[in-house]
């Protein structure tokens, strides 16, 4: 993890060698859980799409649309520390 | 402005006849259109593959398992987690040789295999569930480990078990690596 003044670098790494990247408020809680739905959301919309091929962008639909949902709850879970 | 509640995960119960009858559909196919049963076979293996790379993704996000240490408890995650996830069974595993890097997986039921009596006649070699091992042999490719997976014996060859060889190669280096199509 990655930290400045203005935003926090998120990394989770598969044991298949996959980043998933999460740039966020430094604030922001939850991006943990948030990294592990976001791996859900690929596994799901973008893996088992017969029609995308691995290692390509994702231009799936239903995986935009799951992980802006996710995105909505995360940030739902609030921030911590001094308040806004 | 009300949001739409967020999607949970759906896991819809389909009907498993109805994926052993298109299992079944897409073997008899390929036999169609492959008069040797080597190249059914490798087809099959080929289209396992495939699965297997993507299917990995979906067992890691969801089991939660960690990093392996040892091939055996790699064999052993296939076997209890992998298996019990996606097909239900658990088969048994056996550790080959001394090197442990062979293991066998012996496969007391198999739902693939259900409404198979015999091979058809000419169809002697036909490895009618090599799809397993493709998708095992994709699966491991995916967390960097080179294997072979064969069928070492198969109940529907008048083999007394239905046996699954795995061949861990070595690791393969990881920034090396490139799929192989």
């Amino acid at each position: 993890m990655l930290e400045t003044d203005t935003f926090k670098l998120h990394c989770f790494q598969t044991l298949t060698g996959i980043k998933f990247v999460v740039l966020a408020d430094p604030r922001q809680a939850g991006i943990d859980s948030l990294l592990r739905k976001i791996y859900e959301i690929y596994s799901d919309f973008a893996l088992k799409n017969p029609f995308y091929s691995l290692e390509m962008p994702i231009r799936c639909e239903l995986f935009e649309q799951n992980l802006k949902l996710a995105l909505e709850v995360a940030e739902k879970a609030g921030t911590f520390g001094p308040g806004s | 402005m009300s949001r739409p509640a967020p999607r949970k995960p759906e896991y819809h119960k389909i009907n498993k006849d109805l994926f052993v009858l298109t299992y079944g559909a897409l073997v008899a196919q390929l036999c169609k259109d492959y008069e040797k049963d080597e190249d059914v076979n490798t087809y099959l293996d080929k289209m396992g593959y495939g699965i297997g790379t993507r299917l990995v993704e979906d067992f890691l996000a969801r089991s939660c398992v960690g990093r392996c240490h040892s091939y055996s408890e790699i064999t052993d995650i296939i076997a209890q987690v992998a298996f019990k996830m996606y097909l239900g069974i658990t088969p048994s595993v056996t550790c080959n040789n001394s090197s442990r890097n062979e293991f066998s997986l012996i496969l007391d039921k198999n739902p693939l295999v259900e409404f198979v009596e015999e091979l058809p006649a000419g169809r002697s070699s036909l490895c009618y569930c090599n799809l397993l091992c493709g998708i095992i042999r994709g699966a491991l490719e995916m967390v960097h480990l080179a294997a072979d997976v064969t069928f070492l014996q198969d109940r529907l060859k008048g083999d007394s078990v239905t046996e699954i060889g795995i061949t861990f190669l070595k690791k393969l280096d990881e920034k090396k690596y490139r799929r192989k199509k």
